[in-house]
């Protein structure tokens, strides 16, 4: 039996090398292409013959729209605007990549840390440069809290400018370890009823046990995989408030 | 001590984490409770945050979980 970190494994299809640098066609790339492929399909075949009435297909794209715009219209503000398909396209494939995920037999590629730290990193550079680019020197009142007596400088200034630096690393972490967490729970949960039913007509009694559960946390694990998508994309969102409008 | 053994027992403490992670979330839902049952319609405006201070309360035990998994198979 596969122990539960097994489904975590790379499997490369196309051997590949640019540059001395390991750029293989593997599963998760094969899985990303899978997740834009139907995203893409999703959101341009919903919109196709898109009638003042719109039909099923037609309402989930727009409630996709709305959901993103409202989330980005209460935390960034009228000027966010302009950064609304950025965001989009950030909850977009995050929802995607998890909620392909649980798929029997897929693999989650938002379940490795390489994954959610490109797409961190990008979020804390484009908002870092951002900053600077609004606000010029002016971003650097972002560490420096307003109202705060100045002898508080001393602690204050480093410990923000130190939480600046550790947005990247907690957006991606939390995403990461919360689908792996997840898939780990999920493959344990699933081997329990593989063992107890091995165990003789008793064994496979109780094994109902730990499948109601199996069944239980598919529904959770469904849940989590929406709310990380939206918390990913609301943090971007504070994220990006924030070099808008440094002085706080 | 046996480094195995030093392993087994990190990731035990690590676990010790879930004790504030269920204070946490005992605190989240708790309040949103008592406050949803004092003004019931202004809960619906909030849920959206109860499930944002879920999700984040949630992802420091699994911060936990991955201290634990990381002292059991990478260190």
């Amino acid at each position: 039996m596969a122990g539960p970190l097994e489904q975590f494994k790379i499997t490369p299809y196309a051997e590949m090398e640019v540059a001395g640098v390991d750029a293989s066609f593997t599963n998760s790339s094969l899985w990303m292409v899978i997740v834009v492929t139907s995203l893409t399909v999703f959101l341009v075949g919903g919109m196709r013959k898109s009638a003042l009435v719109p039909g099923r297909w037609q309402a989930m794209v727009e409630m996709a729209y709305e959901f993103v715009a409202n989330m980005v219209k209460e935390n960034v503000g009228r000027e966010g605007k302009q950064y609304f398909p950025f965001i989009f396209t950030l909850f977009m494939f995050v929802l995607g990549g998890n909620l392909a995920g649980m798929l029997p037999y897929s693999f989650t590629i938002t379940s490795h840390i390489i994954v959610t730290l490109a797409l961190a990193l990008v979020v804390f550079a484009g908002v870092t440069l951002l900053g600077f680019m609004k606000h010029g020197a002016g971003f650097l009142k972002l560490f420096v809290p307003s109202g705060v007596p100045v002898p508080l400088y001393l602690l204050i200034v480093p410990v923000e400018v130190l939480s600046y630096f550790t947005r990247p690393i907690s957006l991606s972490v939390r995403l990461f370890a919360n689908m792996m967490a997840g898939h780990i729970m999920l493959k344990v949960f699933a081997g329990f009823v593989v063992s107890l039913g091995a165990a003789g007509i008793l064994g496979a009694g109780a094994a109902v046990l730990p499948f109601a559960f199996n069944i239980f946390l598919v529904g959770l694990e469904l849940l989590v995989a929406f709310l990380q998508a939206y918390v990913f994309a609301i943090l971007s969102c504070i994220y990006l408030h924030d070099a808008l409008h440094p002085a706080h | 001590m046996d480094v195995e053994a030093a392993k087994m027992i990190g990731a035990g403490i690590a676990t010790l984490a879930l004790a504030g992670v269920g204070i946490g979330l005992g605190n989240i839902f708790g309040s949103f409770l008592s406050g949803a049952l004092r003004n019931p319609s202004a809960a619906p405006k909030v849920f959206g945050n109860l499930l944002l201070g879920f999700a984040l309360t949630e992802a420091l035990g699994i911060f936990a979980l991955l201290i634990a998994i990381l002292l059991l198979f990478v260190v």
